[in-house]
C-alpha cells in the first residue's frame, strides 16, 4: 500500500505528460485542420460523434513529397549509422585494448564533445565550410584550388555533421560490448594459426555485435527524426520528415499533417524501437 | 591501425570546437578570421542583453527540470531496481523509458499538443513560456535519471540493506541510511546530466514556447540560421569552460568505476 503512495506521483505524471501526449498525437493525426486558436479540429465532437477525416494519412501514402521525406529520413539515419559505425568501431576498440589508466580519459574525450553546445558545434561546421571559411582559405592558401568549393549547404556537410553530433552515442555501447570482450579469447585464435584478418571476423567481430546492434539502433532511431542538422548545413532540397513536420507545423501551420507525419515516422521506427529495447 | 582512426577520429570530433573557441579571441569581425587577439567579443557577449536573458532562462528552466527530473527519475529508478514486479511494472517501465526512444520531433509536437489541449479544457497551463519548457524537459530529464539511478543501484548489493533490516531497521530508516546514499552519486550524475539536455535542447523549446520563451538555443538558432558571428565563438568558448568543469564534477562524484568495466564494480 505504502508503495503504491510512493509511485503515485510518478505515475500521475508518467500518465500526464507521456501517455496523454501519445494519444492526443494520435487523435489530432485524424483531425482537421481549422482557422484560429488552436488551428485544429479534433476528430470527436460533441457527443464523440466523428467528425475526423483519414486525409492526412492518405495524403501521406499518395503524395510523393510526403513518402519521399520518409524515405530520406530512413536514408539519412542509415548512412548516418554506417559511418559513425565504420568510425566508432575502431576508436572504441582502441580505447577498449587502451591502457587502464588511458581508458576514462580517451572516453572523457569522446563524450565531452556531446555536452559543449550541439548548437556551437553546427556553427563551428559553418565557419569551417563556408565559401570563405577556413578549408577553402587553407586550400587555396596551399594553391590547391583556384576556386573556393561549394562545401556548405550540400549532402557532404550534412552527413559530417549528423556522424560529428552522433559518434559519442555509437562509441559508448561499442565500448561497453568490446571492453567486456576477453582478449584471451583472440589470443586462442592467433595462437591456433589465424591470421588477424581472420581473428577479427570470426572472433572479435561476432563477440562484439550486440553492441554493433545497440549502437546502429542509438543512432538510427534520433537521426531518422533529425531536423537542426539537414536544415543548418545540408542542401535546401534535402527535406527528410523532420524538416517536413517542422515546416508543415512552423510554417504552413498543418498541425493535424505535422501530428500525421510524426505518427508515420513512429511507424517507421516501430521495428527499430522493439529491437533496441530488447537489446537493452 | 586501430590507433590511428582513434587519432583520427578524435581529431574530427575536437579541431571544429577548438577552432571555435580559439577564434573568439579574434579580433575579427568576421568569424573564423584571425585579426589580433582581444576579447572584445567576450564583452560584446556580456552586453548583448537579449542573450544574456535568454541565458538567464535557460539556466533557470535547466536547474528547475532537472531537479523535477531528479525528484521523479529518482523515485522511478528506484522502483524498478528494487521492487521486482510491482503491479503495472511493465506499463511504468515503457512510459518512464518512451523519451529515450522516441525521436525529439515526435515528442515535442506531442508535448505542444498535450498543453494547447489542456489550455483550452482546463485554462492551465495559461499560455506557453518558461513553465511549458520546465514540465517539457522535466518529462526527458527523468527518463535518462531513472536509467543511471537503476543501472547504479543495480550494481549495487541488496545485502547491505538486508543487513540493515535484519538488524531492526524499519523499511523507511533502511532507505534514508541506506539506499539513499548508495543512490546519491547517481542523483547528482542524473540531475548534471538533465541539466545539460534542458540547456542545450532547441526542439522540445521550440515546439513548447511562447514567444515569452525564447531560451539560449533557439536564440543561437536563429542566429545561425542567419549566419555565423563571432559572438557565437566567445559564446561557444564560455559553455565549453562551463560543460568541462560539469563533466569533471559528475566523473569525480560517479569515481568513474563503471566507466573501467568489469573489475570491482560498483
Amino acid at each position: 500500500m505504502r508503495r503504491v503512495l510512493v509511485l503515485l506521483p510518478a505515475w500521475a505524471w508518467l500518465l500526464a505528460f507521456v501517455a496523454a501526449p501519445a494519444v492526443i498525437l494520435l487523435g489530432i493525426a485524424f483531425g482537421t485542420g481549422a482557422e484560429g486558436v488552436p488551428p485544429f479540429r479534433w476528430p470527436f465532437g460533441p457527443g464523440l460523434a466523428w467528425q475526423g477525416s483519414f486525409g492526412n494519412l492518405a495524403t501521406l501514402i499518395q503524395d510523393e513529397f510526403y513518402r519521399d521525406s520518409l524515405w530520406r529520413a530512413a536514408l539519412l539515419a542509415g548512412s548516418t549509422a554506417v559511418l559513425t559505425l565504420l568510425l566508432g568501431f575502431p576508436m572504441a576498440f582502441a580505447i577498449a585494448r587502451a591502457r587502464r589508466g588511458w581508458r576514462v580519459p580517451l572516453l572523457a574525450l569522446v563524450l565531452l564533445p556531446f555536452w559543449t553546445g550541439f548548437l556551437l558545434r553546427m556553427g563551428a561546421f559553418i565557419g569551417l565550410l563556408r565559401d570563405q571559411g577556413l578549408v577553402n582559405a587553407a586550400l587555396l592558401g596551399l594553391g590547391l584550388i583556384e576556386e573556393p568549393l561549394t562545401l556548405l549547404y550540400t549532402e557532404g556537410a550534412m552527413l559530417a555533421g549528423m556522424v560529428h553530433a552522433y559518434l559519442p552515442f555509437a562509441v559508448l555501447p561499442l565500448y561497453a560490448t568490446l571492453s567486456r570482450l576477453d582478449p584471451v579469447l583472440e589470443q586462442a585464435a592467433a595462437d591456433l594459426g589465424a591470421t588477424p584478418a581472420t581473428v577479427f571476423w570470426t572472433v572479435t567481430l561476432p563477440l562484439a555485435l550486440p553492441g554493433v546492434v545497440a549502437a546502429s539502433l542509438l543512432v538510427f532511431i534520433p537521426a531518422a527524426g533529425e531536423f537542426v542538422i539537414p536544415e543548418l548545413l545540408g542542401p535546401s532540397d534535402a527535406l527528410p520528415v523532420g524538416r517536413v513536420l517542422w515546416q508543415e507545423f512552423f510554417s504552413n501551420r498543418d498541425w493535424p499533417m505535422a501530428a500525421a507525419l510524426a505518427v508515420a515516422l513512429l511507424a517507421l521506427l516501430i521495428v527499430p524501437i522493439r529491437l533496441f529495447q530488447r537489446a537493452s | 591501425m586501430w590507433r590511428g582512426v582513434l587519432v583520427l577520429g578524435l581529431g574530427f570530433l575536437w579541431v571544429p570546437v577548438l577552432l571555435l573557441v580559439g577564434f573568439a579571441f579574434s579580433a575579427d569581425r568576421i568569424p573564423f578570421q584571425w585579426g589580433g587577439f582581444s576579447l572584445h567579443w567576450f564583452a560584446a557577449l556580456a552586453t548583448n542583453e537579449r542573450l544574456v536573458e535568454a541565458a538567464w532562462l535557460s539556466l533557470r528552466v535547466a536547474s528547475g527540470s532537472a531537479t523535477l527530473a531528479t525528484l521523479i527519475g529518482g523515485v522511478a529508478g528506484f522502483a524498478l531496481a528494487r521492487w521486482g514486479a510491482f503491479a503495472g511494472r511493465g506499463l511504468f517501465g515503457a512510459l518512464i523509458g518512451a523519451p529515450l526512444v522516441l525521436p525529439e520531433v515526435v515528442t515535442a509536437l506531442a508535448m505542444l499538443l498535450l498543453f494547447v489541449t489542456l489550455e483550452a479544457a482546463i485554462g492551465w497551463p495559461a499560455g506557453r513560456g518558461a513553465l511549458t519548457i520546465l514540465l517539457a524537459h522535466a518529462t526527458l530529464g527523468a527518463a535518462y535519471v531513472a536509467v543511471v539511478v537503476q543501472a547504479r543501484l543495480a550494481g549495487t548489493e541488496r545485502v547491505l540493506e538486508e543487513a540493515a533490516m535484519d538488524l531492526g531497521a524499519g523499511p523507511l530508516a533502511t532507505f534514508r541510511t541506506i539506499t539513499l546514499p548508495l543512490m546519491a552519486p547517481a542523483l547528482a550524475a542524473g540531475w548534471l546530466l538533465a541539466f545539460t539536455l534542458s540547456f542545450d535542447d532547441l526542439v522540445i523549446a521550440s515546439f513548447v514556447s511562447g514567444p515569452a520563451g525564447t531560451t539560449l538555443p533557439v536564440l543561437v538558432f536563429s542566429a545561425l540560421r542567419l549566419g555565423l558571428t563571432p559572438e557565437i565563438n566567445a559564446l561557444g568558448a564560455v559553455i565549453l569552460a562551463l560543460a568541462g568543469l560539469c563533466v569533471a564534477l559528475a566523473a569525480l562524484l560517479l569515481r568513474a568505476r563503471w566507466l573501467e568495466g568489469g573489475g570491482e564494480g560498483g
